[in-house]
């Protein structure tokens, strides 16, 4: 069975259903979409619970000619670094679409693009063709943009545009670095292909990698987002509708990191090694200056968004240790961070539903009124400043050992981002919770409903779950992340290699010592 | 019965989880026996763990338990595992057989609370965490434990959080905490990448193994690594500012924080891991060095502050650095007897203040209390009993355990070590006992409407108080010199390290056989020093302190501001951090220069777009025009070009 295209096309043939529903039943559009959503999820089970664990090739392959003149092709696969994106991506798209049930305006409308934005989203992990990615890649920037644009808040169409702009100024570099590796391919090996795999065998020159890597590290970076190409983010989580921050965070800063560990790590390997410090440097201060910032926004949203920046820069550091500690750490905390910040969003998502208002100055002493509410709250706040026990605390300290072992230096430098982090959520945490009610309409609010104990209670399992156990996620990242670090490895060597004959070459034009001999 | 251990974690858990899930509605009754009898049946089956224990010859008392794989990745492996042995033992039964005292004693105390249920699951899972961190067999099993007391203290100290001051200072502990669990971390790094391993056994096999020698620049950043983080839960020098902000939780959790659980980390960690530290001669000096400023500095404070537990708080401080004086110049095991005596006595002293309190209804000034003693006569005794463990009188707890520590810090270290230490054993007899006599003894001060419902504890709280004043008493019988059974029993852990061979040394004659007793006997003159200048001060010539207070304005402003610390640390941390922040990262870098060049961008595009818009005429005569500009063009180029 095309396991993969049913997960990846379903959604699809949702909006062909809702298509012609009346859009004024609007309970039957989000319930249907909801089912849709859910059906999409249970279908993706399969592919974690069949997914081979001792094999580092890609899974549940599918490949059909779609355009044989130019050698594309519909072509498809999981393996371990993919595999839990996609769950991600599945397991978060119905909690956000129950989390969208206060929308009003043009559900079905909303309702669709959701489901595209599924399809999008879920082809960019499967792709293993580049045209077919590239084509995926974009086709998921539409429906977040509608997102933004049409449901978003007051300034969203600027969020919007800024987002789509953003994103776009990437992805042409990487077209041009796609169609490039296209043509590379072509003269070393004499066929016209667009795949993946087949271009992982292509040995370029370090010329070549350092400015192809430079063209899919700008799309990625953007998307991650990397300091200091993060401003639309701010933006576009503040004006997003709650699924719209959901998603964004959980799933579509994934992409850029993903793609990091796709295709620049293997692709240029050698490129990838000599932008270590370059990266880590980057991550560095993405890590601190977006704890420190963060800490100090009175908006709840901007505080998460820029919290996001902190958050990725460590995944980024620890892909770029080039060990498996930092690569599983970096994977993991890609899943934690779309849980943690996802649970995040959904919690400021309540409060704004119930208030109208994102500053933290108009709550406080809530935990009175809505005492579970408050232990959901706190629970995800903690997950997301890595508490042990918590799955924040799995993919952090991984990724900080993988560094450490690396470079001391990053890894001492980025483990005080784990101080601001405390700081900046606690503070957040005591400002909205702690204290008496100083606003009288706080004094009415409610608990949370069935609704949202249904959004988050799947969440907080999970967050314990990878706390606890997280065995049940590693081991199947295992041997694709060796292949990975086999296959970046050879790079590697070749820098090492390449260094050596720079120092053996060294003393014949070091004039200082000739000189000396002169004299002497 | 060693395999029953797993059962010590489990009962304080499944407590934590039922009065977590369901305590809202449970009878309150059922709620706080439920959390009681989960730390009493912890009690009991670490009782037999010991026993198990004991069955075992001394050299193979080590009980490993596997449960599961926690994380593991390439090489990097951590087991939930526990671990079984002497220096374990004695930890668990200190916080399971104290943490039971306090949860009794809770439920009288806390019993008008709104709060009652989630009061219990916290206390729960505080002593779940603990046991965890002292139970665990790798370090980084440990550190969930570590950062987990952690947050119990945050849930805790903030427990009412409507509070402004309680909020501040929950967050204050997590996170002046968690700025030692950052090299608490580090040092766990570090020792994966030296050893290849973080389970105990591999690292300190390969440490007795001789693979390092003495003074490796390795080990010595492993060590102060961790000792960082040691800082930051025994609250000394320079992150202990958390710990007399934590008072603002309920007086049972203090007692909890300050004796069974969260402060003793660092010690036992400390003493764990003594193998490590003894390759590193720097750092034991560090470590006694900031033990024995913390001692005295933390005493001077307690001198004149006025309130009753956060005298207490800097006592804990004070003591605490006698137990990192001991570790800095060897002696582990008077160490873990200090913190276990001091377990004893401290968790009485805050009971006591508790009962103290709730007779008053709240009241913690001592300047307004004063002639308690025949109102609350068993809070009085117990708190009697208390002061003079602390003091060091003999035959009490703390004098055996402090006497220790002095001749360890005299024999081993140095005069120094023992002069500043005595000093502060001074100040410590003299501000207890001033507590003492301000909350108990002379004029009444306390205003007629709490007066007026004065009154003893219940049953349940004072009865906590009768058992830990006995322990406090006999507690020095454990490790009294000449029959150290203490000492005998955490031999295989702490090893020689112990003070055997100091009083091997000292009887064969090195120093005399007299010297110990000599110590004694100065230690109780000291003691008794400080007791008499306290009653004089206090109770024979009442105005002598204000007096005094007056002459040395400055110093008593200063001590008074506990040195102005957490003044410091905001000018210097926290407010240059806030304001960079805001004023300079978010404000300039990101608004105007990042994003102001974004922006920059897209508005010179637009420009560019409207200037040339105005080639796009739409009038055929200015494209001719143009076309004709260009062939011109073309022409010129073409003749002129070459």
């Amino acid at each position: 069975m095309p396991m993969l295209s049913l997960v990846t096309f379903f959604p699809v043939i949702g909006v062909f259903f809702i298509l012609f529903m009346d859009s004024r039943r609007k309970e039957l559009v989000r319930v249907t979409t909801l089912l849709v959503s859910i059906v999409v999820f249970v279908l993706s089970l399969p592919l974690y619970f069949n997914f081979n664990a001792h094999a580092y090739e890609m899974q549940f392959v599918e490949k059909l000619p779609w355009i044989p003149s130019f050698g594309i092709n519909y072509h498809v696969g999981v393996d371990g670094i993919s595999l839990f994106l996609i769950l991600l991506t599945t397991f978060l798209m119905p909690i956000s679409i129950l989390a969208s049930w206060h929308i009003t305006k043009h559900v079905k409308e909303y309702m669709i693009a959701m489901l595209v934005l599924e399809t999008g989203m879920v082809g960019v992990f499967i792709s293993l063709d580049l045209f077919l990615f590239y084509v995926f890649w974009e086709l998921m920037l539409i429906p977040m943009y509608l997102l933004i644009g049409i449901w978003g808040g007051p300034r969203r169409i600027y969020a919007a545009i800024k987002f789509f702009l953003y994103t776009m100024t990437g992805s042409v570099f990487m077209l041009l670095a796609i169609i490039a590796l296209y043509f590379l391919n072509y003269r070393a090996t004499g066929n016209y292909t667009f795949n993946l795999l087949e271009f992982y065998r292509l040995e370029l020159s370090f010329a070549v990698q350092f400015w192809l890597f430079i063209a899919f590290a700008l799309a990625f970076a953007i998307k991650v987002p990397m300091f200091p190409f993060h401003t639309w983010l701010p933006d576009a989580h503040v004006e997003a509708p709650t699924a719209g921050s959901v998603i964004l965070a959980g799933v579509l800063l994934k992409m850029g990191t993903y793609g990091f560990v796709r295709f620049c790590l293997p692709l240029f390997p050698e490129a990838s090694h000599a932008f270590i410090p370059v990266i880590s440097w980057m991550a560095i201060v993405g890590i601190i200056y977006g704890a420190l910032v963060s800490m100090v926004q009175d908006d709840l949203k901007k505080l998460v968004a820029y919290s996001s920046v902190s958050h990725l820069g460590f995944i980024m550091l620890g892909i770029f240790a080039f060990n498996i500690q930092g690569i599983e750490g970096g994977i993991t905390q890609m899943i934690n961070h779309g849980l943690s910040t996802g649970a995040l969003f959904l919690v400021v998502g309540m409060l704004y539903e119930r208030r109208h208002t994102r500053m933290i100055a108009d709550f406080g002493g809530l935990t009175r009124q809505m005492p579970v509410f408050a232990t959901f709250f706190m629970i995800v706040t903690l997950s997301s400043i890595g508490l042990p026990g918590l799955n924040g605390f799995v993919g952090e300290f991984l990724i900080l050992v993988g560094t450490f072992k690396s470079r001391i230096l990053y890894a001492s430098i980025a483990t005080s981002g784990i101080i601001l982090a405390a700081v900046y959520m606690l503070w957040m945490f005591q400002r909205v919770m702690f204290h008496e009610i100083t606003h009288e309409e706080n004094k009415k609010l409610t608990d949370v409903s069935k609704r949202e104990f249904a959004i988050l209670l799947p969440l907080i399992i999970v967050i314990f779950w990878i706390g606890i156990y997280p065995s049940s996620f590693l081991r199947k990242m295992d041997a694709s992340v060796n292949h990975l670090l086999r296959q970046t490895g050879e790079g590697v060597n070749s820098v090492s290699r390449l260094q050596k004959q720079n120092k053996q070459t060294m003393p014949q034009i070091d004039i200082v010592s000739e000189t000396k001999t002169e004299w002497e | 019965m060693l395999n029953l251990v797993a059962l010590i974690l489990l009962f304080p858990l499944i407590g934590t989880v039922i009065n977590g899930l369901a305590g809202k509605r449970l009878r309150k009754e059922t709620v706080g026996y439920l959390a009681c009898g989960a730390i009493g049946l912890s009690f009991l089956v670490s009782f037999m763990v010991f026993i198990g224990l004991l069955q075992l010859p001394p050299d193979e008392r080590l009980f490993e338990k596997h449960l599961f794989r926690w994380i593991e990745s390439g090489s990097f492996i951590s087991a939930a595992a526990l671990q079984v042995d002497p220096l374990s033992v004695v930890m668990i039964l200190v916080i399971t057989g104290v943490g039971f005292l306090i949860h009794l004693y809770s439920i009288g105390y806390m019993h008008h609370d709104k709060g009652y249920h989630r009061y219990f699951c916290y206390l729960n899972l505080f002593v779940f965490s603990m046991l965890l961190l002292v139970l665990s067999n790798n370090f980084l099993l440990m550190f969930i434990g570590w950062e987990a007391v952690g947050l119990c203290s945050y849930l805790l100290i903030g427990f009412w959080f409507e509070k402004k001051s309680a909020s501040d200072a929950a967050k204050k502990a997590f996170v002046v905490n968690r700025v030692g669990d950052f090299g608490f971390a580090l040092g766990i790094m570090l020792i994966f990448l030296t050893f290849h391993s973080i389970d105990f056994t591999e690292v300190f096999s390969a440490v007795s193994h001789g693979n390092f020698e003495k003074g490796s620049f390795t080990v010595t950043m492993i060590t102060l690594l961790l000792f960082i983080g040691a800082t930051g839960k025994s609250a000394q020098i320079p992150l202990y500012t958390w710990l007399p902000d934590a008072m603002e939780g309920p007086t049972p959790v203090s007692a909890l924080i300050h004796a069974a659980t969260m402060v003793t980390a660092g010690v036992y960690m400390i003493a764990r891991c003594n193998a490590l530290y003894l390759l590193s001669p720097f750092t034991m000096t560090v470590v006694a060095s900031i033990g024995v400023i913390t001692a005295l500095f933390a005493a001077s404070v307690g001198l004149v502050q006025n309130d009753i537990k956060r005298v207490l708080a800097y006592s804990t401080i004070s003591q605490l650095g006698y137990m990192f004086l001991a570790c800095g110049v060897g002696a582990f095991t008077a160490g873990v007897f200090h913190l276990m005596t001091h377990a004893f006595f401290k968790a009485l002293l805050f009971l006591a203040s508790g009962s103290v309190i709730h007779a008053l209804s709240g009241e913690q000034d001592i300047r307004k209390m004063g002639g308690l003693k025949p109102h609350i006569p068993v809070t009085y005794k117990t708190f009697l009993i208390g002061t003079v463990a602390i003091a060091g009188i003999p035959p009490f707890a703390g004098f055996f355990s402090k006497d220790e520590i002095l001749l360890e810090a005299l024999v081993r270290g140095n005069f120094i070590y023992w002069s500043l230490g005595a000093f502060a054993a001074l100040l410590t007899a003299f501000y207890m006992f001033r507590l003492l006599f301000m909350t108990f003894h002379g004029e009444c001060r306390v205003d007629h409407h709490a007066m007026e419902h004065l009154h003893e504890s219940p049953k349940n709280m004072t009865l906590p108080l009768v058992a830990l004043a006995g322990l406090s008493f006999v507690g020095g019988f454990f490790g009294i010199p000449g029959a150290n059974a203490l000492e005998h029993f955490l031999a295989p852990v702490l090893g020689g390290h112990g003070h055997t061979e100091v009083r091997g040394a000292v009887s064969a004659g090195h120093h005399g056989a007299w010297l110990p007793y000599l110590m004694m006997v100065i230690s109780t003159a000291i003691a008794l020093v400080g007791i008499f200048l306290a009653y004089q001060m206090y109770i024979k010539k009442p105005g002598l302190s204000k007096k005094l207070a007056e002459r040395f304005r400055l110093i008593h402003k200063l001590l008074l501001n506990k040195y102005y610390v957490d003044e410091i640390y905001d000018a210097i941390f926290i407010n240059p951090t806030k304001k960079i922040s805001t004023q300079v990262l978010w404000k300039v870098i990101d608004v105007r220069m990042i994003d102001g060049s974004v922006n920059g961008i897209a508005w010179l595009v637009g420009r560019i777009g409207s200037v040339l818009r105005h080639l796009q005429t739409g009038y055929i005569r200015n494209y001719a025009f143009y076309i004709v500009v260009g062939c011109i063009l073309i022409i010129v180029l073409a003749v002129f070009g070459r």
